[in-house]
This record gives C-alpha cells, structure tokens and sequence, in this order.
C-alpha cells in the first residue's frame, strides 16, 4: 500500500495495446495490469496474487511476455502491449488457445489467460520444446485446477498446430 | 441411423471459446454505473481488544466517500453456523460484519472505506486510527484447551467450541485394543493448508432505492444458500429483496461455499452510500481471512492380529477452526471426517472422539474433500503402520481387511449412510498392475541390500469417499441447518433448443458440456443446441449449490430426472400427432416411433413446435415442453480406488524425487471422461502437494507466517509428476446414471499415497511416520537421526 502520493501528480503515456494506441493521464504508480483491466476495460488479464507469484496477468511487452502487476504502466509508455484478447485473428484462436481447448489445459479459466500467454512466448523461442522444457517455462505461471498435464499436453498440441500439423 | 451417443465422449468443452479468449466474466471483471470501492480495514494482532478508532483522517482524503466502522453495523446480526456438530456440544461464536470490540485472529475485519477508486480506499484505509490493547494468543488447537491458555470466547471453556464422538463405546473400544496381537500408536498431525484459488474472493452490492431491491455478485458456491443466510439471519430483509448471482468463478475447492462477512457489508455499504460498492481481496487477505482447510491433531491407537487385520481404531483429534465457526465449520471434522475414519474396510472396533477448537488463526472449513482427505490420510497410514509393525506387504494389508463386493450395501457402524457399491480390491489389482508392483518391492529390496542411497520407496492408498452429500433427512440429523436436495428446470423451447437451468454452480467442473451431453442423449437434441444456465437466483429454481462432489450425481439426476418428465409428455403428444395409440409409440434412435413402422416418426423438435403452438394438444394437456425436479436421493455414493506412488530419496540430502504417480479410480459411469481426468488431475495434484510442499504457518502471537504465495508453497509445473490414470467402473445403484462423483477423489487419494511412498523408503530405516509437508530436510532429520 505504501506511502500516499500526492493524487495530483498525473503522467501521460501513449500505450499500444492490440494494435490501438492509447493516450492517458495516469498516476505514476499505476500497475499496468490495472491500466488494462480498468483504464481499457480488458479485463482478460487477470490478477491473482499481490506478489508476483501467479502470472495470471502475464501479457506481452515490447515482444517479451512480462508480469503486468510488476509493471508501471509508465514504463510502457511508447511500448506496444498484446494481451489475451489480441491473440485471436478475427474468430481465428491462436494455435496456443486452440491446443488448450482441445487438450483441456483449462478448468476454470482464471490462470488461463497468462498460462496461454506464457506459453506463446515459450514457443516464440523454442517452437519444439521438450515437456521438461514446457513445465520449466511455465515456473511463473501458477494454476490450481489442472494439475498442469494437460497444460502441458496443450503446449505440445499448439508446437503441432503451429509447425502446421 | 442410431445417433452416437454423447454420454462417454470426451467432448471439447462448451465453457472454454470464452476463457482462452478473455472473455470470461469474472467477479473483478463486473463494473456497473457509479459503483465505489471498499477497502478493509484489518487486525493485525491475533487477540485484542479495541480501545477506540479515529476515522476522520481517512474521511478526509481525496475520493472517500464514507468510512464505517462496526459500532455503525451494531445492529447487524454475526453471520450465520449453518452445521452444528449434532448430537455433540457446540459452543458456537460466529463473526461480525466487523469486529465489535474485540478481534480474534489478524485479518479480523475493523472497519471499511469506500472511495471512488481502489487506490484512494487503500489510501485512506491506511489513515483510519485504531488503537488495541493486546491479549494472550493461542494458535494451537490442543494447547488452546490446556487450562491457562489464553480464552478467545466466553462461552466455550478452554476454547472448546465442538465436542462429538462416534462408534463404539470408548471402553469397548480400549476393551478390545487390549485383546490384540498387535498394537501400535501414532501421533499425526494433517497439517492446515489454505486453498488458493487462483481467482481471489470478492462481492458487489448493489442497493436500488426505488425498489428497495438489493443485488449482490459474489464468487460464490452457492449463491441460493447465500441468499437465504444473508436475508434471514444477517441482515433480516425478506429473501425475495436479494438477489445473488455468482459470475464465472475462478475455482473455489470449497473456499467460495462459505458465507463471508464482506457479502452483507457490500449491501449494506450500498444503500448506506447509495451507490453499488465493490470489494475484492487481495490475495494476501484471502489468505489472512478466508476460510484455510484441515488442521487436524490425532493420536491414534491400533489394534491389529499378527496377519494385518485390524481389530480396533481409537482416535482422538483435535480439529482446529479457527477464530470462529464458518458456515460449515463444524460439520466437517464430525460427520465427514469421524465417520469415514473406517475408509474401506471392516473394523470391528472404533472410537472417535473430536475436539473441535477456537485459536487465533483464520476459520477452518471445508477445503477439497473436506474431512474425507483427512480421514483418508488418518486411515491409509495406519495401514502402513500395520503393515510396517507385522511384515505383511501394504498391499497384502489392504486387501485383507477390504469390505468385500457381496458387503453391498454397507454398513461401517460409526454413523455413516451405507456405502452403496464397490469392487476395491478389483482397483487395488489394477493399480499393483499398472504400476508393475512387485517389480518395484524387488527393486526395492535389491536397492537396499546394495545400501544404495537412492532410496526407492512405494506408497499405496486405497481410498473410499463419500460424494453427492444427501440425503436431506440424514443430513438434517446430522446437524445440517436445510435441505441438501438440488433442482433442475429443463425446457424446451418453440425453436427446438434447451435450456437448462441448474441450481448447481460450476466453477471449473465444466457442468455446461457435461450437462448439456446427458440432456443432448435424453432428448434427441444436438449437443450445440442445449444451454446450461446457472448461478443466477432470480433465474433458477432454489439449489444448494456446488462442493462435496454433487454436482453430477444430484444436480445431474435432476436434470436427468427433468428430461424424462419431458420425453413422457411429448411421447404423449407425439402420439396425439401420429394418430397412434399412446402405447405403441416409443423412444428409439432419438425420436418417437410407432413400434413397427419406424417411417412413421416425430423428431422432439417437432414435438416442441407442437407443444408451443398448442394449435392440437390432446384433451387436458398443457402447452409447452418444461420440466422442473428438486432431486433428493436415497443415499450418498461412494466412489473409491486404489492409487500408487513412486518415489526417490536421497538418503544423503533428503531431496525428493517422484518417479511414478499410478491412479485407478472408480466413479461410476462417466459423462465426460476429459472431465473426470482433469477432475483426478488437479486432485492429485493438490493432494501431493499437501503432502511434500504446503502448509499454513502461524508465529505464537498469531501471524501468518505463509501469508503470501512467496511463502506458501503452491506448486509448480516443473513440481509434479505424470499422472497415469485408468479407471474401473462399478456404477451407484443410488441414481439412475449410476454416477459416484469425481471431484474430489485425488486430493483424497494422493495425500497418503505420496506420504506412504516417502516413509517407505525410509521403513528400512526404522522411520515409522513423519509429519507433512515432507520437506527434504524433515526427511534428512529423520534419517540422519539414525
Ligand atoms: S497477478 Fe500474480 S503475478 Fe501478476
Ligand atoms: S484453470 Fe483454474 S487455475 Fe488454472
């Protein structure tokens, strides 16, 4: 909680997220995820821990996948933001969102939305990774319904869709 | 053409399009027109008495709109205990809306700011002045009812807040250890763990003055059940002025079953402010003050003859709940836990006497399984113990003390609905086969005449559980303050499609693709045609919710039950259209024929125009096609297996490494096998890590020690093993699915299994038990102690 700041201090920043470009004022304090969820009203970024455990709020930052709770949204001014709701192309899903549906790498959907993100840039890096690279990956990544079996089945389902099986 | 059924398929489910887009709609996700943001004001001593609070501060910081205190709630009721231990001695002490005086555990709810943003609340929040006076803490259940310890409660004496026993007199019980071969006795500690949803806790009211309608959205199991505690006994409005709706729900294990202060505080904070407030826990307030699970202190005396059998249990716990009783609070080390103490098998002889006690830590409550894992952890250890003490295998033990089939229906004499159907020795034998058994007992035996110190050890746990909760009468007697029935509204409408409305309340099972499967084959429907709707009270008939694994078993059987009221009338009406005589039309193929002449046939969608258009309905029948059940069922089930561990111990450092998980499950048919293995994965998952990693930590003066996921071990991917599922299938006589339920049976399994695995390996040793979570430096202590 910290400190109270003087409420009046407020920044601007020019953010791009999903392709939009957005302009606000914002306290310099602001975390990104809530400048996400409550600025723009994507709430698909969800927030599940106050300590930057569950990277349930895991979007990508300037191509890297990043923790939104653990950034300002100050720091990503000029930055181009993608979150879950920027992974589908039209009612194309992701070949990520796709391997967890038919895999059943999700129960309730709440990890889901960072567990999907997290994994599209373990691909980006490793197109084929091995299951032990796959749950390596996804250390950040916390869900508490699948028992991750099937999130990793989902990965290696979506490596397969991606390489155009 | 016979259509392919959908019951059994492993469909792709009907929730997920919404989830893995972001389109979900969760709790934190609701913003309605004006709505403020509350933010709680919280203890941070486990026991003191408040001296004053000073709010102006706060009130005078940008954005607040009131602050409150619980002097302002005075006249609100504590919340409600809707499960006394019957037949027991329950002191019962429930929280306020807000402390009143006196806190009782950190995280004690003191007062609350509403403000325009959440930022400015927490701001002022940290403005509001309060002064304590401390006193004496306690988080220990057994010292807590040690004469001097410090008394949370006037009235529960040596902060006994439940006092309950079942089976056998105590005497008989001593009489008949002492006439056994064998006797053994262990100290066990079930450890408490908090149950972490992913998605937090949090509640919306909203307050509409031209109506004097209240609206409340809560992350809630049970959103009927939360209606009716917070109208009739906390804020003493008429039922019909709430209404409750649970949005999609971030997983709850049983967390969001409970009534919580902060669901009457919403209301109330609306119609006080006049506008709709938001409250939403941080995740470290969740694990401060939602309701934590287990926390159980045992011994346990066994008797047992020279071959494995056991002859006599005596066990004496004590079952922490917390600050105050929760909802269900003490129902659960009675009824679920005491009376499945005799797991699967026959015991001649059992005691069990329970001391339910008030600490200074946060309320203890159901959590996934829910007295059975503890029961079940209690149980499968004393097998090992037996085991261990006569030389006969684990797996030899279990078997020859396994209720055998013929037994069915059965009864274990300490309180419990018989068990209805069951084939455990059948599962053991599955799982000693999937696992290769006895090749592992001899790599075992060759590792250790070697004195490898990679140790290998083997764990087994056979389990019985009990699901679908009910009957309304057994539970009544039980203690159990209402019904435990469920409803099912099935209808079908002009155009052919379903709607489905249950009073179950999914949040993770998946219920919108397995209900819509079993409806889908009852009424000739297409699978994409059918809609579960849920979790709305002003949308479905009076349900009881989601937990104890009851969704499938009593919330499906009354849409299954629904279903067929509507096949009898259109069967009727698709005579009526034929020309036929009612008694030669029949349901075949997904469509009513007349026997013989199969040409001559009416889709239900057909049907369903007919019964809508009402144009020609026979003589007295009603328009329409829809079906309401409230489904009370005869008796519980009992879903049962056997699952197996493998594991390696590094005598030199104690690390840990699991090599093997083997699960053999029975839950009676299965509707959605996808399901039902993502059910037994996230179970085992939880179980295990129940027994290698979690564990609450409270310091003497009642802090949280594992207060945030930093310090509560939640575990990783990279964590856990491959489960190897397989299943036997041995359907409940008790409904006519023939379904036991699936929720719940991997966390009730794997918490012994896993711990079985790891004192095995160290049996040789002369290591009889050691105490969860087993950490590799509890396994380093207990060898290097040798
Ligand atoms: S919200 Fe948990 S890591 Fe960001
Ligand atoms: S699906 Fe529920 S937390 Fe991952």
């Amino acid at each position: 909680m910290g400190i109270p700041v003087p409420m009046a201090t407020r920044i601007p920043v020019r953010i791009t997220v999903n392709g939009v470009e957005y302009a606000a004022e914002v306290e310099p304090r602001l975390l990104l995820v809530h400048f996400l969820r409550d600025n723009l009203g994507l709430t698909g970024t969800h927030v599940g821990c106050d300590t930057s455990q569950c990277g349930a709020c895991t979007v990508y930052l300037n191509g890297q996948s990043i923790k939104s709770c653990t950034v300002l949204a100050v720091q990503a001014n000029g930055g181009e933001v993608t979150t879950i709701e920027g992974l589908a192309v039209g009612n194309d899903y992701d070949p990520v969102q796709q391997g967890f549906w038919e895999m059943h790498g999700l129960q309730c959907g709440y990890c889901t939305p960072g567990m999907i993100m997290s994994s599209h840039a373990l691909l980006d890096r490793n197109p084929n990774p091995s299951e032990e690279e796959i749950r390596h990956a996804l250390e950040g990544n916390l869900c508490r319904c699948t028992g991750y079996q099937n999130i990793v089945k989902a990965v290696q389902r979506a490596a397969e869709l991606r390489a155009g099986k | 053409m016979v259509a392919e059924k959908l019951v059994g398929q492993p469909l792709k489910r009907k929730e997920d399009p919404r989830l893995i887009t972001g389109a979900g709609n969760f709790l934190d996700d609701i913003k309605l027109t004006g709505m403020t943001h509350a933010y709680v004001v919280r203890s941070p001593f486990g026991h003191a008495r408040i001296t004053s609070i000073d709010t102006s501060r706060a009130r005078a910081m940008p954005g607040v709109v009131g602050v409150f205190t619980g002097e302002d709630l005075a006249a609100v009721n504590p919340l409600p205990c809707a499960w006394p231990a019957a037949g027991g001695e329950n002191n019962m002490n429930t929280p306020r809306v807000l402390a009143l005086g006196e806190v009782h555990q950190v995280g004690d709810p003191v007062a609350v700011v509403v403000a325009e943003t959440r930022y400015q609340a927490k701001d002022a929040a940290e403005l509001v002045d309060i002064s304590y006076e401390e006193l004496g803490t306690v988080v220990d259940a057994y010292k807590a009812t040690l004469d001097g310890a410090p008394q949370l409660h006037e009235n529960a004496p040596n902060n006994v807040a439940v006092r309950w026993t079942c089976g056998k007199d105590a005497d008989e019980v001593s009489a008949a250890l002492a006439a056994s071969d064998v006797r053994i006795s262990q100290h066990i500690v079930n450890q408490r763990l908090i149950p972490t949803s992913m998605e937090p806790r949090g509640s919306i009211g909203r307050y509409d003055e031209g109506t004097g309608d209240y609206t409340l959205w809560a992350t809630s199991q049970a959103p009927h059940v939360h209606r009716l505690l917070i109208t009739a006994f906390i804020l003493g409005i008429p039922e019909q002025k709430l209404r409750v709706i649970s949005p999609d729900i971030g997983g709850g294990f049983g967390q969001k079953i409970f009534c919580y202060f902060d669901m009457p505080l919403v209301l109330w904070l609306s119609k006080a402010v006049g506008r709709p407030v938001k409250f939403f826990e941080d995740r470290s307030e969740n694990y401060l003050s939602a309701a934590h699970g287990r926390d159980h202190i045992t011994d346990v005396e066994i008797g047992a003859s020279r071959d494995g059998k056991i002859t006599a249990l005596k066990v004496d716990t004590y079952a922490n709940l917390g600050a105050y009783l929760s909802t269900v609070a003490p129902g659960i080390p009675t009824t679920l836990y005491g009376r499945m103490v005799a797991g699967c098998y026959k015991i001649p002889a059992i005691h069990v006497n329970v001391t339910g006690v008030y600490t200074n830590t946060a309320m203890v409550d159901a959590y996934r399984g829910a007295g059975r894992p503890e029961a079940t952890f209690l149980i499968e250890r004393v097998c090992d113990l037996v085991a261990q003490e006569t030389g006969v295998d684990p797996a030899e033990v279990r078997r020859r003390n396994f209720i055998q089939p013929a037994d069915f229906p059965y009864d274990t004499g300490i309180g419990m609905l018989p068990y209805d159907s069951g084939d455990y020795e059948k599962a053991l034998d599955k799982a000693l086969w999937n696992s290769s058994y006895a090749d592992l007992r001899a790599e075992q035996a060759r590792r250790r005449a070697k004195g490898n110190r990679k140790l290998l050890g083997i764990g087994l746990s056979s389990y019985v559980e009990v699901c679908g909760i009910a009957p309304s009468k057994y539970m009544g007697a039980q203690g159990w303050g209402a019904g435990l029935w469920e409803s099912a509204n099935v209808r079908i409408h002009l155009t052919g499609k379903v709607v489905v409305t249950t009073g179950s309340l999914p949040h993770g099972q998946g219920h919108e693709t397995s209900f819509a499967q079993l409806v889908g084959d009852e009424l000739g429907v297409p699978f994409d045609d059918i809609e579960v709707e849920w979790g709305d009270t002003l949308g479905t008939p009076f349900g009881f919710g989601t937990y104890g694994s009851r969704s499938l078993t009593v919330g499906g059987t009354a849409i299954y039950k629904s279903t067929a009221k509507i096949r009898e009338k259109a069967r009727l009406l698709a005579a009526h259209m034929l020309e036929a005589n009612p008694e030669d039309v029949i349901w075949q193929d997904g469509k009513f024929q007349v026997k013989g002449s199969p040409e001559s046939s009416k889709t239900m969608q057909e049907v369903a125009l007919a019964a809508h258009v009402a144009y020609d309905l026979p003589e007295g029948m009603e328009p329409t096609l829809e079906a309401t059940t409230f489904y009370d069922p005869p008796n519980c089930t009992f879903p049962f297996g056997t699952h197996i561990c493998v594991v390696e111990v590094d005598a030199d450092t104690g690390e840990i490494d699991l090599l093997r998980y083997v699960a053999v499950d029975d839950v009676g048919n299965v509707v959605n096998p996808l399901i039902v293995d993502g059910q037994v994965h996230g179970g085992i998952a939880q179980g295990l890590a129940q027994a290698l990693f979690e564990g609450a930590v409270y310091s003497d003066n009642g802090e949280l020690m594992t207060g945030t996921m930093n310090d509560y071990a939640i575990p990783k991917a990279s964590q856990l093993p491959v489960y190897e599922l397989d299943r036997t299938v041995t359907p409940s006589p008790v409904n006519p699915m023939g379904v036991k339920g699936a929720g719940e049976a991997g966390t009730i399994a794997s918490t012994p299994c896993v711990a079985n695995a790891v004192i095995d390996a160290l049996a040789h040793l002369g290591v009889r038990h050691i105490d969860m979570p087993i950490t590799p430096e509890k396994v380093w202590r207990a060898t290097s102690a040798r």
